[in-house]
């Protein structure tokens, strides 16, 4: 045993060494070594409360501590940085569950030991229980639909908010009846585990694919709040302040990507986004749009002096990145200079197409992660390349006060001299509504996987090249 | 209300507003391996699995602290260690 407020104080160290881990991930140059303090804290913490308990049976710790370690070394290890939106979506729930097991473990213990739980403890516990559960089936439903293994449509019904309203009342009502009975008794208990599970698998599938950079975002600001409600349980200061400070990363995040969509949380998350056919007031009926020969715009590209390439998820899903890279480097050879206009609501996740780009080795120097900065370089380019996006360069935000996607801030791909947008085919984006960019005088179209277009457009040029020579 | 429990919230509310003032300054850059990164910090639940692993209440505790312990730290390993992997691919100038 150590003393009590020693151990406070190496919990306080604990904590510390999250702040200052995270205040160095201010800056790309810093942030590996911050993620490295804010490890030793975790271990400074688990090492702590294994010498400080006491703990006699080390048989289940350790053996729970060899499978979670295994189990979150192969997933680090394996996963690909285009499922990174799954990964950590997979880990929030994760987290949730952790903290839904330690509440209902406090509260099984005082029913076992015949405990009089008093009301503060018992609050604590239903809010962990409910925020972890929720965190835990929401993040669930969220992986399915990143994984693609159900729609990723918006699911929704007849009487599914006053369902979820009625729920949330019986969920509230028999937490009350808890916290007003000071023994504890099972069935009410059992109950709202049962029904804040459903509550969070309801939460979410009425949210469609387009607004998941919110939803992982939220449910990682959900972890942290049921990590903080864990340390109320236990009474412990470093989780609560562990929790607040992921919750409030989560709920900024999620600002973040709000605000990038012109659209509220509430919006986001009861508007059931993109389930019917958009009401856009302009048909793209009568248009045609205009092909380029690869050939063609591997010329253009060659002799480009500044050439602006905006991806999107399509980049993502074909494992472009690589290719991006490579047609840059000829670019470059070339005297032009390659520029990445990077929007925030581009990929699954906050900041997911910068990791793709870092993880083809493109400087993050060389990316802009600013809509108004990108905006007053577009102009100046020969050449703005789109790579699988389409909502983000959709002028009808800027242009249909008709359109769902109006008052968002888009990349003015239109802006270029010349616009060349790759793509699988003409189908809608996550919005589901016609983009203007592509029926344009200076846009061309070129069709097909983003990957095989640019290896296309990567032998092309080097045929020119050779050929000049 | 307990003290403690007030003390708890004052705690809880001052690391939000702290946590605010830490996160706005990361560029959007890093937002990936910081939602990373923040996942294993709330893998300090582990911390609450360990004490309920522990407290040999039975089979159901230790049940129920295993499960915890191996939840939070799939989140603590897993979390830190994809955070370094993606935060070593970020470099400033092309090798």
């Amino acid at each position: 045993m150590i003393p009590a407020p020693l151990v406070s104080i190496i919990y306080l160290i604990s904590a510390s060494l999250f702040i200052i881990g995270l205040k160095r991930l201010s800056s790309p140059a810093t942030a590996r070594q911050g993620n490295f303090v804010s490890g030793v804290g975790m271990l400074i913490a688990i090492l702590v409360t294994l010498v400080d308990r006491a703990i006699l049976s080390y048989g289940v710790i350790a053996a729970g501590i060899v499978v979670g370690s295994a189990l979150g070394l192969w997933m680090a290890r394996t996963v690909k940085m285009t499922d990174m939106p799954q990964m950590v979506t997979l880990l929030n729930g994760f987290g949730g569950a952790a903290s839904l097991l330690v509440g209902s473990g406090e509260f099984l213990a005082a029913e076992l030991e015949g405990q009089v739980l008093g009301a503060d403890a018992s609050v604590t516990i239903q809010l962990a229980v409910l925020i972890g559960a929720v965190t835990l089936t929401g993040s669930l439903i969220a992986f399915a639909k990143l994984q693609e293994v159900m729609t990723g449509k918006p699911i929704v019904f007849a009487g599914q908010k006053l369902l979820n309203a009625l729920i949330f009342l019986t969920i509230v009502g028999l937490s009350v009846y808890q916290v007003l009975t000071p023994e504890p008794v099972l069935w009410p208990f059992y109950t709202v585990v049962g029904l804040s599970l459903l509550i969070g698998i309801l939460l979410v599938i009425p949210i469609g694919g387009a607004d998941m950079p919110v939803v992982i975002s939220l449910l990682n600001s959900y972890s942290g709040i049921a990590a903080a409600m864990t340390g109320f349980v236990i009474q412990n200061h470093v989780l609560i302040i562990s929790g607040a400070l992921v919750g409030s990363s989560g709920i900024i995040l999620s600002q973040i990507m709000c605000r990038a969509m012109n659209r509220s949380l509430t919006n986001v998350l009861f508007g059931a986004f993109g389930a019917q056919a958009a009401g856009s007031t302009r048909s793209a009926e009568g248009l045609t749009v205009k092909q380029m020969a690869v050939e063609d715009a591997a010329i253009q590209l060659a002799y480009a002096r500044l050439v602006v390439v905006i991806p999107g998820y399509g980049l993502a899903v074909a494992q472009a990145q690589h290719q991006v890279r490579e047609l840059a480097e000829l670019i470059e050879r070339q005297g032009g200079e390659v520029r990445y206009a990077i929007h925030p609501v581009a990929g699954r996740m906050p900041g997911h197409m910068n990791v793709l780009l870092s993880e083809a080795n493109i400087p993050y120097e060389n990316l802009i992660t600013d809509v108004d900065e990108a905006n007053s370089v577009l102009p100046r380019a020969d050449i703005a390349i789109v790579v699988g996006a389409n909502d983000i360069v959709n002028p009808a935000a800027l242009e249909d006060p008709g359109s769902p996607i109006f008052g968002m801030p888009i990349i003015r791909a239109d802006t270029a001299q010349r616009t060349i947008v790759m793509k699988r085919s003409m189908a809608s984006g996550f919005a589901g509504i016609e983009n203007d960019l592509f029926y344009r005088d200076r846009t061309y179209m070129l069709f097909g996987d983003a990957k095989n277009t640019l290896g296309g457009l990567i032998a092309e040029i080097k045929q020119e090249l050779t050929a000049g020579v | 209300m307990t003290e403690a429990l007030v003390v708890g919230i004052i705690v809880f509310t001052l690391a939000t507003f702290l946590g605010y003032e830490l996160i706005h300054r990361v560029p959007p850059t890093l937002h990936t391996p910081l939602m990373s990164g923040a996942n294993a910090i709330s893998g300090i639940t582990v911390v609450g699995a360990l004490i309920v692993a522990g407290s040999e209440l039975g089979w159901i505790s230790s049940v129920i602290g295993f499960l915890a312990i191996v939840f939070a730290m799939t989140n603590v390993v897993g979390g830190y260690t994809v955070t370094d992997r993606m935060l070593q691919m970020f470099r400033k100038e092309r090798p």
